[in-house]
């Protein structure tokens, strides 16, 4: 447990170090949410609409774009070998990264999504809602991510496929969050079906998704 | 394993394709007469309906083919059979290929049935997903050099994207979807009347052994690929290398 937590505070001290991936990654929310409307017309009762799913794709987008970093520097320098002889299983060092990811960039994101809302005319009564099911969904696209990223690892030109390979493993958690978000916007209950299986995704990519992310370390070690 | 030796296996798929080929065109020959000569047209749509003599056995290929490849991609990770990898790289391409048939004749079917070519309903979305992942599992091995390196990240994301062929299955079932519901396997047994169900199931069968030659063309090929790879490396490194060796 506390190599665990060892690991995961030693991945967020390096983020805050390097700054440039929280900062990066919502500066490129801003400005996916800035094109929308550009290429959607001003129209605000369209963008009220659509403001849902434009604001749960460029969520996702800028996951991604952080993503093929997770292992990156660690195997670049060989700690990654390093940290897969030590004591810590790699399931769990897999696990300490993704978590990691999800405090220094999805989080700031599902935060800051509100300031993105208001670009979108999306109503402040749903505001709640929208960082509740950002918050409950995002675990999933880090932990989503990193079976992506550690497959892609030591590729060259792996940016391009490592959305090819991990948005479609995102399409279900977008589908349940855009939906749990329109039910609660509609007067519904926040706790919906949806909002539940959105919340089992996070869970089970939290426990599974380790486990295929490590097999994928450890087939580029050999 | 015998089988587990690729010249073994060379051998015996040299032995059954002719007869499967053979096999393949008799119940192409029976299907087709059936499909178009046999079966009646629909009160309702005519001729087009059709269409369904190829568009399900298309689609029936695209998941038993990303299955295959899950199975294959468990006994490549689990127990490093040898031929595993070759199996699951041989199959991308023809599961690809019969994806995207089905999704095309379906189209093709979609605009005199229900007027539009796609629908996003969640039978249609979950099958692209399915050609996704088959385009994600072809860019991964084209990406990775090492065919080993690239079988075993193959066989992961295989087996992750294995979670997508039940919700195919069940997608008409679980969502209000536009899509024809489940009517051939059923636990009430298949609802459709036999002067249609036979003449698809003819073409299914027809089809499914077509993939089977397809795949163990595409085997062979990929086994020669690979000993071709391995005699010029040796080439390269100055060495002199038995063909069998390399096999």
């Amino acid at each position: 447990m506390s190599a665990f937590v060892q690991l995961m505070r030693r991945d967020l001290r390096l983020a805050l170090r390097e700054g440039g991936t929280t900062g990066t990654a919502l500066g490129f929310f801003l400005v996916v949410v800035a094109i929308l409307p550009l290429g959607l017309g001003p129209e605000l009762k369209l963008l009220a609409r659509l403001a849902p799913g434009l604001l749960w794709i460029a969520l996702l987008l800028s996951a991604l774009l952080s993503l093929d970093r997770l292992f990156h520097n660690d195997a670049d320098d060989g700690s990654l070998e390093t940290l897969a002889m030590g004591p810590l299983p790699l399931e769990a060092v897999a696990a300490a990264k993704a978590l990691a990811h999800w405090l220094t960039t999805c989080l700031p994101l599902v935060l800051a999504a509100p300031l993105m809302a208001v670009l979108l005319n999306l109503p402040i009564e749903a505001f709640g809602a929208l960082v509740l099911t950002m918050a409950v969904g995002s675990p999933a696209l880090s932990f989503m991510g990193a079976i992506g990223a550690s497959l892609t690892l030591g590729l060259r030109r792996g940016g391009p496929l490592l959305a090819l390979l991990v948005l479609p493993l995102y399409m279900p958690v977008l589908i349940f969050g855009v939906t749990a978000l329109t039910i609660a916007m509609e007067g519904g209950d926040l706790i919906s079906p949806p909002f539940l299986i959105l919340l089992a995704l996070s869970l089970a990519a939290g426990v599974l998704a380790p486990v295929a992310a490590a097999a994928a370390l450890r087939a580029n070690f050999t | 394993m015998r089988l587990a030796n690729p010249t073994e296996f060379m051998a015996l798929a040299d032995a059954i394709l002719p007869w499967l080929i053979a096999l393949t065109a008799a119940l192409f020959a029976v299907g087709v007469y059936l499909a178009f000569f046999v079966a009646p047209a629909d009160y309702q749509q005519g001729e087009t309906v059709r269409i369904m003599f190829i568009h399900v056995p298309f689609a029936w290929l695209a998941m038993m083919g990303y299955s295959l490849i899950a199975l294959s991609s468990i006994g490549s990770l689990i127990w490093r059979h040898p031929l595993a990898d070759v199996a699951a790289k041989a199959a991308l391409p023809i599961g690809a290929s019969f994806t995207l048939l089905a999704l095309i004749t379906g189209a093709l079917w979609g605009k005199p049935m229900w007027g539009a070519y796609w629908v996003w309903d969640a039978r249609l979305t979950s099958v692209l997903i399915l050609f996704l992942l088959y385009i994600g599992l072809i860019g991964l091995w084209q990406a990775i050099e090492d065919p080993s390196r690239a079988g075993r990240a193959a066989a992961i994301l295989a087996i992750v994207g294995f979670v997508n062929v039940p919700i195919i299955k069940f997608s008409v079932d679980w969502w209000n979807t536009l899509h024809q519901g489940a009517s051939v396997i059923r636990l009430d047994g298949p609802s459709i009347h036999p002067s249609i169900l036979i003449p698809l199931l003819v073409m299914t069968a027809a089809f499914t052994l077509l993939y089977f030659v397809l795949q163990l063309i595409a085997m062979k090929t990929e086994i020669l690929r690979r000993r071709v790879a391995a005699l010029q490396a040796a080439r390269a490194s100055g060495a002199q290398a038995s063909p069998v060796a390399a096999g």
